[in-house]
């Protein structure tokens, strides 16, 4: 299964020596039993698929083992020992990015070997990210450009993957001086970094949030235009809305944060004297916002409603139509639902 | 219908087939159980013709508003394909991460229209860019699984539209399968590969002329997705990405944020997300309004009440364009059904033909249309006896005047259009924005008493000479664009005012006249770049937000300006300004007015623009009068607003207190008709127990409640109180608290 020494696997695997070796030894040679299963565990692009799929040819991987946790509850226990139980030379290998204590079921079960595959460090992922540079310019020039980008975006984002996808999009505005003619040679790395690093920065904010997509930027460096322009997801932010359905909205807010008795106070022309002293009761003088919103029953919120629009307002279907519709769209949408949006589905009767 | 079971519940019954229905002809629905006299018959076939050409209308209007949407989309879709495609050795393309290409379609609230958007969505890609496109409902697809088993037989189904049908047995067996996305793309492989060699180059679409198609995914309501489907779905086919080319749309009703709050970066990164807005509706309502019904080429017209009932429907609830054609079918369908002179409401040269056919039944309801006796009575009284008794007289009429009401809506519309673009950007809009608004206003009432149009005239008066002149420029376009001759003579002058205000121009450049027409100029860019919130603070305490208000402000800043030589009327401004209320600003308006009349003054300029003003002013007086003046106006205009609202608008629980209320309203039996107050004791028992319930207070006595439904109930079947057995009476006194039980909105027992 597992061949005992591939030749190139130090440049194929960077910077997981003792992981590798680690593993070697658990499979052994062809003939041996290994272990019957291994759980690796790690960061989000920290190798663990890589380097399994690397050093396997064929064998029983569970990638994204978090999921097991879902289902049934036999179905983990069964996997760990399938060597025993099918009497074959299995190994079950897990991926996963929750260390093992947060699968072991509460009825014991058997123990795989846990094996950690530590976050890359700066320097790993320089190395890495140096390692397959473009064949037309050199492995110096390339290094340089990584190390800036690093410097950006190593705050933010340790994601290797990312990373380098990030530097491929990149690239071809670090060598626009070159490719000009305006940069001597390419040591001279001052002048390329003044050229990149605003540029850079500028892609924190749009591209590596997912706010402009990857196509419009490489769009955007080759047309040579300012990103200002293109507007982001976010900035879409307005939504155009009928008349009553504002209201509707507005009414679900107060119902969800104003205590039921002040609807009399604040809605009603002649609500008569409520002493001041006692009107609101201790516990309520605590800012309501903090206290998150409350559930309230759907007359209330038509009650309201009528109160706060200017007009008469008949409670026709349509309106009815609208409180659905309005629950279904916005429970997770709209800031201002937001905040009170899973309490208003929690309204019986609709 | 009966059953053998003992238990309780529900039962299915199988409708009895042999039965069958005589089904009836529609137009047989128009009779109204009338004589043939009113040409029922007619009436329908002419509803029908003049409804399918507004149907085709309306459908030609969506499908090239969305023209440049679906066309920036497809190119959206064949580029990233096309990356996708070229599988290029580059050092570039290997690196970088396969990100799935997703379409964010932002289509707003209108839920309702985006059905129709998809579907004619889907066709469009499946003509131009690929035979795999799927569309996908949050309802369909609680989980993963289901998410997959749909797109799978979904798929599978756009296949055998490609595929010749022999494939047919297998797809049946293949439905019960559990797919996952490793099966998924072994059929496409398997697709993709057969498919090639079989089509004959000259059937090849456009579709096919890559190797490999990509999968369109369609998520209708991205919204309504759970979030833990979504991800897992795009990580699962993210990772399948190299051999199943997965596109994504997904359809957003609110805004393009929703991405983000469903997805988490880690799988956002997985997307190339690029945005696209559809029309907004409101512009897609003007559209459609100004094609069906600011125009003579459809005779139907809705009075303002129903326009208003419709279009207040749409901006009030539910920005549905596809509600408000329905509403107006079923205003066209109401008026066909109801009038029966609509049979008239067809284009003129038929029209005139249908009148030599008309009965003499038909002849009498024009006698009868209020518009019609209106303009007899003007009449002299020979005319008089003859319209009233001679059928023939009476059609010849009638043709005269029909023709007359076309040549009216003619110069209506195009009149309408003209001032139009000379109020349509107005500050602050005193006649609206939108050209439906000034509609609804000039059939509300008549125009020349409102006090917008007052304004709109004296804000006309104060414009500037390259203002005037676009909105002439645009006039004229109205009035060319036009193929009747009615108005020909209007668009000579307005010619000739576009000529006269150019040669300003050129008397310009001489040293007389110069400086007040530069003057002017000046005044006008200082305004435009002013707002009136900056003028606000030299009068504190005028109620700035009222329109009059600010129409007063914008005078004063006009004229303080444009007459700096007047020394001691602006002084007298002055004076006025630093008083605070808004009468003394009206005041010194009305001074300054009085002053400009008087004051000999005037340049070459604004002896023009009064000029034309008046012009403009002549013209509304002389074409847009309310449509109630003119006779067998009835005949096209639909009015009854108050039956559309029932239908359009239902209220439940309105309708539910009337039939408990007054329970004639709907039962229509006599028995049942009762003065205000009254309870007829033959009422069905759950009205009477929900009467005697309302005059209750607050609180309910039961038993008080019990005895007074004991009382009414005996006393419907005429017996002593002594006749009814004691266990009889019982019952009956616990009718109402069974009948609280039934009521629909309680819990059940």
């Amino acid at each position: 299964m597992v061949p005992a020494r591939m030749p190139h696997l130090e440049n194929m695997v960077l910077c997981r020596e003792s992981q590798v070796s680690t593993l070697q030894s658990l499979f052994g040679e062809r003939h041996h039993f290994s272990f019957p299963s291994i759980f690796i565990y790690g960061h989000t692009a920290s190798g663990k698929t890589y380097v399994t799929q690397t050093l396997l040819k064929s064998l029983e991987v569970l990638d994204k083992a978090e999921y097991l946790r879902d289902m049934e509850a036999n179905l983990l226990p069964g996997f760990l020992r399938l060597q025993e139980l099918t009497d074959r030379n299995v190994t079950v290998i897990f991926l996963s990015e929750i260390v093992w204590e947060k699968f072991r079921p509460n009825t014991g079960c058997f123990e795989p070997f846990v094996l950690y595959f530590p976050d890359y460090s700066i320097g790993n992922l320089q190395k890495i990210l140096s390692h397959d540079h473009p064949p037309e310019y050199s492995a110096d020039f390339y290094a340089a450009y990584i190390n800036i980008l690093l410097g950006v975006f190593y705050t933010v984002c340790r994601d290797l993957k990312e990373l380098r996808h990030l530097a491929v999009l990149n690239f071809p505005k670090y060598c626009e001086p070159v490719v000009k003619g305006e940069v001597a040679s390419e040591r001279d790395t001052r002048k390329l970094w003044r050229n990149i690093e605003p540029h850079l920065k500028k892609a924190m904010q749009t591209v590596y949030l997912r706010e402009i997509s990857s196509s419009q930027w490489e769009k955007l460096q080759k047309d040579d235009t300012d990103p200002g322009q293109l507007k982001g997801l976010s900035a879409y932010t307005q939504v155009e809305l009928p008349y009553y359905s504002k209201f509707i909205l507005i009414a679900a807010y107060l119902a969800s944060y104003n205590p039921a008795r002040t609807d009399r106070r604040f809605f009603l022309k002649h609500h008569g004297k409520i002493k001041k002293t006692n009107f609101l009761k201790k516990h309520e003088k605590t800012s309501n916002h903090l206290l998150g919103p409350k559930p309230f029953p759907l007359d209330r919120l038509l009650a309201i409603l009528y109160s706060i629009v200017d007009s008469r307002v008949a409670p026709t279907a349509n309106i009815f139509s609208q409180v659905t519709l309005m629950i279904s769209y916005y429970v997770s949408s709209l800031p201002l639902w937001n905040s009170s949006g899973n309490v208003i589905s929690r309204v019986p009767g609709i | 219908m009966a059953t053998s079971s003992v238990s309780k519940g529900c039962f299915v019954f199988k409708p009895n087939f042999k039965k069958r229905k005589i089904s009836v002809p529609i137009e047989d629905y128009f009779n109204k159980g009338k004589n043939e006299s009113e040409d029922s018959k007619l009436r329908f076939e002419t509803y029908q013709l003049i409804w399918q050409q507004m149907k085709s209308e309306t459908e030609r209007l969506q499908e090239e508003l969305n023209k440049n949407l679906f066309d920036s989309l497809i190119e959206f879709l064949q580029k990233s394909h096309s990356v996708f495609q070229k599988n290029s050795r580059d050092w570039g393309c290997q690196i970088k991460l396969r990100e799935i290409p997703t379409a964010a379609l932002v289509l707003g609230v209108n839920v309702t229209d985006h059905d129709l958007t998809f579907r004619s969505l889907t066709e469009v890609l499946q003509n131009n860019v690929t035979p795999y496109v799927v569309s996908l409902q949050a309802k369909d697809c609680p989980d993963t699984k289901h998410f997959l088993q749909k797109l799978a037989s979904q798929l599978m189904d756009c296949n055998v539209d490609v595929q010749s049908k022999e494939k047919e047995s297998v797809q049946v067996t293949q439905k019960k399968i559990y797919y996952s996305m490793d099966s998924l793309s072994t059929w496409y492989m398997n697709v993709t590969q057969k498919t090639d060699p079989k089509i004959p180059r000259k059937k090849r679409t456009p579709s096919s002329q890559w190797q490999s198609p990509p999968v369109v995914l369609i998520l209708k309501d991205m919204e309504s997705f759970t979030t833990k489907v979504l991800q897992d779905f795009i990580i699962i086919s993210s990772q399948h990405l190299h051999e199943f080319p997965l596109i994504l749309i997904f359809g957003i009703a609110t805004s393009p944020i929703v991405v983000h709050r469903l997805l988490p970066h880690a799988v956002s990164s997985l997307l190339c997300i690029e945005l696209f807005q559809s029309l907004s509706c409101k512009e897609h309502l003007t559209t459609v309004l100004d094609k069906l019904l600011l125009t003579t080429q459809f005779p139907f017209k809705l009075s303002e009440k129903v326009l208003q009932v419709l279009t207040n429907i749409f901006l009030y609830h539910d920005f549905s364009i596809q509600n408000f054609i329905k509403g107006l079918q079923l205003s066209l369908l109401e008026h066909f059904y109801s009038q029966p002179l609509s049979v008239l409401c067809c284009n003129l040269p038929e029209a005139k033909r249908r009148i030599n056919f008309l009965s003499d039944n038909q002849c009498e309801n024009i006698r009868r249309l209020p518009s019609f006796r209106r303009y007899v009575e003007k009449q002299a009284s020979e005319k008089q006896v003859a319209l009233l008794t001679n059928e023939r007289f009476l059609k010849e009429e009638t043709q005269s005047l029909l023709e007359n009401l076309h040549v009216y809506h003619t110069n209506y519309f195009l009149v309408l259009r003209c001032l139009h673009q000379f109020t349509s950007s107005l500050p602050k809009y005193p006649l609206g924005r939108q050209i439906r608004e000034l509609y609804c206003t000039c059939l509300e009432k008549n125009i020349l008493d409102s006090e917008e149009y007052a304004s709109a005239l004296q804000l006309l008066r104060m414009l500037a000479k390259d203002e005037l002149m676009a909105m002439l420029q645009k006039c004229f376009k109205v009035f060319k664009s036009s193929s009747e001759k009615q108005l020909g003579n209007t668009a000579k002058r307005i010619e000739e005012f576009l000529a006269q205000f150019q040669s300003l121009d050129a008397a310009a450049l001489g040293p007389m006249s110069a400086e007040p027409v530069q003057d002017e100029r000046a005044s006008l860019l200082d305004w435009r770049g002013m707002s009136v919130r900056k003028c606000h603070p030299m009068v504190p305490g005028a109620p700035s937000r009222s329109r009059a208000g600010i129409i007063a402000l914008w005078c004063i800043c006009r004229t303080t300006e444009a007459k700096e030589e007047e020394e001691d009327t602006s002084e007298s401004q002055s004076k006025g300004l630093q008083k605070t209320d808004l009468y003394h600003l009206q005041k010194s308006l009305l001074e300054m007015k009085e002053l400009r009349r008087t004051s000999k003054r005037q340049t070459k300029f604004e002896v023009l623009r009064e000029q034309l003003v008046s012009f403009i002013d002549s013209l509304v007086r002389e074409y847009l009068l309310l449509p109630e003046t003119q006779p067998l106006h009835e005949v096209l205009y639909f009015s009854a607003a108050h039956t559309l609202r029932q239908h359009l608008n239902a209220a439940p629980r309105i309708a539910l207190h009337t039939a408990l209320n007054n329970p004639y309203y709907y039962l229509k039996n006599e028995a049942l008709r009762s003065e205000e107050g009254c309870i007829p004791n033959v009422a069905p028992d759950i009205c009477i127990a929900y009467k005697l319930h309302l005059e209750c207070s607050r609180l309910i006595n039961l038993v008080d409640w019990s005895e007074a439904f004991a009382t009414v109930v005996t006393a419907a079947e005429k017996m002593d109180a002594n006749s009814v057995t004691s266990e009889e009476r019982t019952e009956i006194i616990q009718y109402p608290l069974k009948s609280i039980l039934q009521c629909p909105s309680k819990h059940t027992e």
